[in-house]
Parts: structure tokens; C-alpha cells; sequence
């Protein structure tokens, strides 16, 4: 019993901070705003850490993450609005509120999926293009996913889509509590296991192997190619799926919030942690978020400030704040043989 | 030492081969049956192509004309992972060994051709995954410990001593579990008993894991104590091929590189 | 199409090819010298035009500083021009030693440099977004705007000069380049940045020069740009940098003949995609084009490949 208890720990305790959380959102002993601030932590914790697979583990260059993130906002958004709201676009719901509930995770996935696709857009000239030539590939992606949004009248186009609160309204009728702080605990947990296995197996370290050395990498076996597209589409594919927990936190989305600036901020907390540490992105995307709403008074001198952080952080300490080792590395396992 | 005298199967058989970069031809009309169990030397001044010709095996460059059968299957044109798997590895002049990463993962992803397993056996921890991935580090540690290297397993290679660094770079070659392993200079930068020592473990390799050695190198205590045949190369071209004795007797060889051998 | 229309769009694209064009001059410049992608470029182009306007509004006496004695119109535009392009140049050349030159003494990562760039553009943004607000800024007439036409196509004085600067520009930059003993200190350094300073040539010197060469052509693109379109807004400079940015490297980014065509090519793609379809498909067609070039050309038009040797 100890030793299952020991072995899932990591598991136990999120689950039971998981748990504490949703229910002190629930009992109102956190208000909205503190809940709201949770709710971008984990988002960030998302954005970050599958950046991290791409600029941190796999050595590239991508500045355009803000185009998958936008990818799977609207896709989620626009299925859920669809399916379980009555919209002056799409008519009545489809499916009923029950449905909401049951099938957001599903609209979620369906959102990171989509992404994931048009994460190829960017893996596939990476077999031939790397440095900047592939950061230029991935400008432009972003540019064209925002510019295709914008073109697409059937959804808001320019001025922006909305209509998820009635869908998050819809989950609370079943059963009141905050989904959206269910929904994106989970699926922060979900998220780092998921890359923390990828990275920690051998199979996942050959991307590591592929920013080392990517032509020793080919010629010692590793498919280079395969490992490149596994980890575009991952990175993107998770970044689709915060998009889509974020629209529904904030009800309302616009192609204005995914340009460049929207992938210079996870950009920021990217190299704030340390390439190729997940623990790294993971603190570095609490501090940001906090930070962040710290700095909110400032208001626009909090753009001044942050990327002064960041060239103070470059010439001091760039490797960020865990280089690229993880908490484990400094709390060695005792029963390690 | 030729393994069946009567078996069709040629090992590795490279024909015509010429690459061509620009104007500059770097290799021309390269033509060479190795044959499995043999260990030859390809020897040269600088520049004459040995590299080039080891870079096309491997499948880094596609040749500009020419045709290479590895146990009659070609490999021109393929990529050179797969060429790895087909059983083919080597080392490289430069060591390029990953440098953050331990000694020990450095050998257990050059496995990547014999992993077992993928993404979602990876994320899923799948009893599959939990087998492959305990024997792919059993294969790694057995690996380091027959090459007395064990002690190093959590080094990193950038903080290791030069004549270690080449010691590991062989022995992640030798984890991709090839049949032909082609040796780049493994001698560079050695002093003489760091030589004595490499000489010895090219023997041991050969009985050890039964594979097969092809080796460029410069060092003339290296290549006339272990090739059974050496051809000369100069300016991409064959100027000689055949036993150690008549190469080094060889007017044209000496000529062009080397001067006279009073080892 | 028509063929007057058809020359009414080649010289509307002429003149807004030219904005990107003097823009990825100075991209490349410090590309092919450093091997860094200057993103804080797109912003120098905006600090240009705000010191530009600055200037502007002095010497025609509508700011809190007024001067004792009228100046003519075109004295002031050519004051600003210059005054511009040499603060500006401050601006960059500050921006190298600041920000930049530490990292590559300390002998950083590029990507570290590079990290550093984009954060410098940010903050330039975003001071002056803080410091003078965000409401835009008209900048003042001073140029006697005339119209010629042939027929149905029109050109304005303004449009002319545009292109003919740009066109100058660059025959100066390629003269500087190919004729002077530091334009090839500049080539010698792109080709091989460890064994120059071993020959005695003042890296750090020609450094300088090059962000003084290619700040300036920013800043005339800058104040060019707001006498053509009069308006300032503190985020002007990081769409047409980014794009510029993308011309350059379409162009084949450390070759001037690149960025030079590389401007001039996005600026007929949108001009010519606005002229066919509705105008917010213009990015989207234009990015979609340029993706293709490059994937089809991974190293740009005029680019050399940098092969990796084993």
C-alpha cells in the first residue's frame, strides 16, 4: 500500500491540490479574480511547456506559436457553439447541455488535433530548414493562420468570435461547479505527463539528440525526420488545446490576440525557465502569470519592464532559471540504485 | 579470412562511384568490393576523398553517379537512419558526440534503429515500453563495461578526456549494433600508447562482435598492424589496392604519400 | 487587366516595394556582418519617423520650442531627413553597444543576441507607446504634394522620390560595399568573423558602421514612409518589420541584391494581391506566396547555402 502510495505521489498530490482547489473556488473562499489568475497559470503552464519541446528540447527557433494556440481556440469554439448553444450564426444547439458537458473534453482534443495538422505546416520544411530560415517559416505561419481567421466571415472574422459562455453556462447547469478550473487542472496534469514521459524515454530524447547533433543523430539511427514531425505536432497540438481552454475562460476571442506579441510572451517564458527544462517552464509560467498581474498597475510600462527582465536575464543568466535540469535533479531519489 | 568461400552474397560492393560538388570532383570512378570479415584501409593525403567515400556509404551525400550494394541491397538514395538500420555505422573525424547528454544516453539513442517501441508505448508506459526500454539501457551498460567504460556512464562527454571521448564515440557506434562499422580516423590526435591501446581494441571489436572493420586512417603503426588490404586514394582516384607489403613498396604510393616507411 | 491600370499598380508596388526594400537593406546589412536577425530593426524605422516628426514639428514652429526664424519647407524636409537618420543611427549604434555587444563579447549563443533583439523592439515599442500615448500623430505637410498624370495614371512628386531614394540607396550601399576598404571589411567579416580581427581590422568599428549604415536607411524609409502616409503610431514599425524581415530573407538574407529585390517583390505581391481580391486577404496571400518561395528555395533568391561539412 506504502509503496503504491510512494510510487504515485506525484499523481496523489496533484490530484488532492486539484481537488482543494476546485473546491475553494466552489466554496468562494478564493475569489474570481485569484480563481481567474489559477485558471492562466495552468494555460501558461501549457503554452510553455510545449513551446519548450520545440525551442528548449529540440533546439529550433519557432516564433509563431500564437498561430496554433489560435487554431484550437476556434475550433473548440466554434464546435462548442455550435453543437451546445443557441448562436445568431448557427442556430440553436444542436446537442444539449448534458452534451456540453460530456463532449468538451472531446471538442478540446478535436482543437489540438486540428492544430497538431497545421503544426505539419511548420514540420515539414524543417526536414530541410533549420535557424532562422525555419523561425521565418514559422512567422509566417502564424501570419497566415491570424489572416485566414480574419477572412472567415461565418466566424466573427476580424471582430472576433463568442458565445462560449453560454456553453460553460450550459456545463453548470448540469452541475455547478467551476468547469473551466476543472477542465484546465486537468488538463495542465495532462500536459506535463504527457511531455515529461516523451522527453524522459529514449525515444523521446532523440529530439535532444537532433539539437545536439541532428547529422550524428541521422547517422547513428535516429529518424530525424519522424522525431522533428512527432515533436511539431505534439508542441502544437497542445498549444491548440490551451487555446481552446482559454477562449472559454474568456468568452470571447479575436484574431488580434494571437500575433507575434502573443508568441513573444510565451516565447519569454520559455527561455525565462530554461531551454529544455520542463520544470523550468512550468515555474517560469507561474512567475510570468504572476508577475504579470503584479506588474497590471503599471499598465503599459509592464511591457517596458518584462523584456528588460529578459535581456538582464540574457546577459546574466541565460540559461534561465534551471538551465536545462529539473527539480529532480536537485532532490536525488534516495532509494536510487 | 573470408567468412564462406562460396556464398553469393556480396557484403559490400561500391561501383563507379563518383561525386561531383560544383566543379570539383572529389571522387572519381571509385570502384571496391569489401568483402565481409576483411579489414581494409583507405589511406591518402588530405583532401583526396576518403571521407567523401565514407560520407555516401552512410548516406550523408548521394552520389553524382554510381552504384553501392550492402548484402545486395542498394543503399543509394536512402536516408541514412535507414542505412544505419540496414547494419552500417560509423565514427567521424571531428568527435561528434552529443555533449549534454550523458555517456550512457549517448548509447542508448544511437538504439534508435532497434528501439521496439514508439510514441505511445513512450507515453503510456506500456509493458512493452518497460521491457525494450530496461534492455536498451542492459545493452548501453553491457556496451560501456566490455569497454571499460562503465565508470563514465553519467559523464558528460564534454567533460571527459580526448582518448575517452574516442573510446565513446566507437562504443555508440558499436551500439547501433552494425555488421560493417566504418572507423574515420579513430586515431587522430592520439599519443603512442593511446595507439597501442586502439590497435588492440580494433582486434578485440573484430572477435568480439564479428563485425566487420573499414578504416581511413593516417597513422601508418594503425593501418600496417591491422589491414589485411589497403587502397590508396589520391584526388579521388584508386592509385593502389592490395596487400600492406606491396603498398608500401609501391613507387606511385610513395610518391604521392608515404615518402619512405622506415617503421 | 488594363494596361494603364497595370501601370498604376507596378508603381504603386515601385513605391510601397520601397518602404520594404530600404528596410531589409538594413536587415541584411547587420545579418550578413553579425549573423543576427536585428528584430528590433522594424522599430528603428519607427523611432525614424517619431524623430522625424520630432524635428519636423520644431522647424515649422508648431511645438513648445519655437525657433526665432521661418525656414522653408523643403530645408526642413531635408533637415529632418538628416537630423533623423543621424539620431537614429545614435538610437542603433546604442542599441549594439548596450544590448548587444556584452553578449557577443561574453561569445553568447546567437539565439541569446537574438532573444535580446526582439526584447529591445518591445521596448522601444512600448516606451514610446507609455511615454507619448497612444493616440496617433499627423505628421506635417512639407512637401507640395503634385500630381502627374498620363491618362488614367497618376504619380504623385512624392512617389517618385521614394523610389528614386531607394534606388540610390542601394547603389550607395553596394558602392560602400564593393569599393571601400571597410565595405570589404564588412564582406570579410561575414565570411569569416574569428580570423578578422587577427588581421588587424577593428571589428568593433566596423560593427558600429554597419548599424549607423543600416539604422539611417531605416530612418529615411521611416520619414519617407510618414511624408507619403501621414500617420505615427507607436506599433507602425512591427508590421512592416516583421514583413521587411521576411522580404530579406526571401531574398536571401547577407546579400543586398536580395533584400533590395526581396522589398520590392513583397511590395508587388500585395500590391497586385490587393488589386485581384478583397484587401484582408492581401497578408494572407502574400505570406502563403512567400512560403512557397521559400520552400522551394530554402536559402532565398540570391542566397548561398551554407552547406555543413562532416
Amino acid at each position: 500500500m506504502m509503496h503504491i502510495l510512494h510510487k504515485y505521489q506525484y499523481f496523489i498530490l496533484y490530484i488532492l491540490f486539484s481537488v482543494l482547489m476546485v473546491f475553494s473556488a466552489q466554496q468562494e473562499w478564493i475569489n474570481a479574480y485569484i480563481q481567474l489568475v489559477i485558471m492562466y497559470i495552468g494555460i501558461n503552464i501549457i503554452l510553455s511547456s510545449s513551446l519548450n519541446i520545440v525551442n528548449g528540447y529540440m533546439g529550433e527557433f519557432s516564433c509563431g506559436h500564437a498561430g496554433f494556440i489560435a487554431v484550437g481556440a476556434y475550433v473548440t469554439s466554434v464546435l462548442n457553439v455550435w453543437l451546445f448553444a443557441s448562436d445568431r450564426v448557427f442556430g440553436p444547439a444542436i446537442l444539449g447541455e448534458y452534451w456540453a458537458l460530456t463532449l468538451f473534453p472531446v471538442t478540446l482534443l478535436a482543437g489540438g488535433l486540428i492544430a497538431s495538422l497545421v503544426g505539419l505546416l511548420v514540420a515539414i520544411p524543417s526536414f530541410n530548414t533549420r535557424g532562422d530560415y525555419l523561425a521565418i517559416i514559422t512567422l509566417a505561419v502564424n501570419y497566415i493562420v491570424k489572416s485566414a481567421i480574419e477572412n472567415i466571415q461565418i466566424i466573427g472574422g476580424a471582430r472576433g468570435f463568442m458565445g462560449m459562455r453560454k456553453v460553460v453556462n450550459a456545463m453548470q447547469d448540469v452541475w455547478d461547479i467551476p468547469w473551466m478550473m476543472v477542465f484546465i487542472l486537468f488538463f495542465t496534469g495532462f500536459t506535463v505527463w504527457i511531455i515529461w514521459r516523451f522527453v524522459s524515454s529514449t525515444y523521446g530524447k532523440g529530439i535532444i539528440a537532433v539539437r545536439e547533433d541532428e547529422v550524428a543523430a541521422e547517422i547513428m539511427g535516429v529518424n530525424t525526420r519522424r522525431m522533428k514531425m512527432t515533436a511539431f505536432m505534439l508542441s502544437s497540438g497542445l498549444a491548440g488545446i490551451a487555446g481552446g481552454l482559454f477562449a472559454h475562460v474568456l468568452g470571447y476571442i479575436n484574431p488580434g490576440s494571437f500575433t507575434i506579441m502573443k508568441s513573444t510572451e510565451v516565447m519569454v517564458m520559455v527561455y525565462l525557465g530554461g531551454m529544455g527544462s520542463l520544470s523550468g517552464s512550468v515555474i517560469s509560467a507561474v512567475l510570468f502569470t504572476v508577475l504579470l498581474e503584479l506588474l497590471r498597475p503599471l499598465q503599459v510600462i509592464k511591457w517596458v519592464v518584462i523584456p528588460l527582465m529578459l535581456i538582464l536575464l540574457m546577459m546574466f543568466r541565460p540559461e534561465g532559471i534551471m538551465g536545462n535540469r529539473e527539480l529532480r535533479d536537485f532532490f536525488p531519489k534516495h532509494d536510487k540504485k | 579470412m573470408t567468412k564462406n568461400n562460396e556464398s553469393l552474397m556480396s557484403f559490400l560492393q561500391i561501383n563507379n562511384l563518383t561525386q561531383r560538388f560544383g566543379g570539383l570532383t572529389a571522387v572519381q570512378d571509385f570502384t571496391f568490393d569489401l568483402q565481409q570479415g576483411v579489414l581494409p584501409g583507405l589511406i591518402g593525403p588530405n583532401g583526396a576523398g576518403k571521407t567523401t567515400i565514407f560520407n555516401i556509404v552512410c548516406g550523408f551525400y548521394h552520389p553524382t553517379i554510381g552504384k553501392i550494394t550492402f548484402e545486395n541491397q542498394s543503399i543509394v538514395g536512402k536516408r541514412p537512419n535507414k542505412i544505419t538500420r540496414l547494419g552500417i555505422a560509423r565514427t567521424f573525424q571531428n568527435i561528434r558526440l552529443w555533449s549534454e547528454m550523458s555517456v550512457l544516453d549517448n548509447l542508448c539513442i544511437s538504439q534508435h534503429a532497434n528501439l521496439g517501441y514508439g510514441l505511445w508505448d513512450a507515453i503510456l508506459r506500456t509493458s512493452r515500453y518497460q521491457t525494450k526500454e530496461r534492455d536498451v539501457h542492459q545493452t548501453a551498460m553491457n556496451l560501456l563495461e566490455k569497454m571499460n567504460l562503465q565508470d563514465h556512464a553519467q559523464n558528460r562527454p564534454k567533460n571527459l578526456p580526448y582518448g575517452i571521448q574516442r573510446r565513446v564515440e566507437i562504443a555508440r557506434a558499436l551500439a547501433t549494433q552494425p555488421r560493417l562499422l566504418l572507423l574515420d580516423e579513430p586515431a587522430a590526435g592520439m599519443n603512442s600508447k593511446e595507439v597501442e591501446h586502439l590497435i588492440e581494441l580494433i582486434a578485440w571489436i573484430r572477435k568480439e562482435f564479428d563485425i566487420t572493420i573499414w578504416l581511413i586512417e593516417h597513422d601508418m603503426r594503425v593501418v600496417m598492424n591491422v589491414c589485411e588490404r589497403i587502397i590508396v586514394l589520391d584526388f579521388g582516384q584508386i592509385i593502389a589496392d592490395g596487400p600492406p607489403e606491396s603498398i608500401q613498396n609501391d613507387p606511385k604510393v610513395i610518391k604521392a604519400y608515404l615518402g619512405n616507411i622506415e617503421e | 487587366m488594363d494596361f494603364e491600370i497595370l501601370i498604376q499598380n507596378i508603381l504603386n508596388a515601385l513605391q510601397w516595394g520601397s518602404f520594404y526594400a530600404l528596410i531589409a537593406l538594413g536587415y541584411t546589412l547587420v545579418y550578413g556582418v553579425l549573423l543576427l536577425i536585428n528584430f528590433a530593426h522594424g522599430d528603428i524605422f519607427m523611432v525614424g519617423a517619431y524623430v522625424g516628426f520630432f524635428f519636423a514639428i520644431l522647424f515649422t514652429g508648431n511645438s513648445f520650442i519655437q525657433i526665432p526664424f521661418d525656414i522653408p519647407l523643403w530645408l526642413v524636409f531635408i533637415l529632418t531627413v538628416v537630423l533623423s537618420m543621424i539620431v537614429t543611427s545614435f538610437v542603433g549604434v546604442t542599441l549594439e553597444r548596450v544590448a548587444y555587444r556584452p553578449l557577443r563579447r561574453k561569445g553568447a549563443n546567437r539565439l541569446y543576441v537574438v532573444i535580446t533583439a526582439l526584447m529591445c523592439g518591445l521596448i522601444l515599442e512600448n516606451a514610446n507607446l507609455a511615454f507619448f500615448g497612444a493616440s496617433r500623430r499627423m505628421f506635417p505637410e512639407l512637401i507640395d504634394k503634385t500630381i502627374y498624370t498620363f491618362g488614367t495614371i497618376s504619380i504623385s512628386n512624392i512617389k517618385i522620390m521614394v523610389i528614386i531614394t531607394a534606388i540610390m540607396a542601394f547603389i550607395i550601399l553596394e558602392l560602400i560595399i564593393r569599393k571601400t576598404r571597410i565595405g570589404m571589411a564588412m564582406r570579410a567579416i561575414s565570411y569569416d568573423r574569428v580570423a578578422v580581427p587577427l588581421m588587424g581590422i577593428p571589428i568593433d568599428r566596423v560593427i558600429v558602421f554597419t548599424f549607423v549604415l543600416g539604422s539611417s536607411m531605416a530612418a529615411l524609409a521611416g520619414v519617407l514612409f510618414v511624408t507619403a502616409y501621414p500617420v505615427l503610431e507607436p506599433y507602425m514599425g512591427a508590421i512592416i518589420g516583421w514583413k521587411a524581415f521576411i522580404a530579406a530573407v526571401v531574398g536571401g538574407i547577407g546579400e543586398i541584391r536580395g533584400a533590395f529585390v526581396g522589398g520590392f517583390l513583397l511590395g508587388f505581391i500585395e500590391i497586385f494581391v490587393a488589386a485581384f481580391f478583397p484587401s484582408t486577404f492581401r497578408d494572407l496571400i502574400a505570406f502563403s506566396l512567400l512560403l512557397l518561395l521559400l520552400s522551394m528555395k530554402p536559402t532565398g533568391l540570391f542566397g548561398v547555402s551554407r552547406s555543413t561539412k562532416i
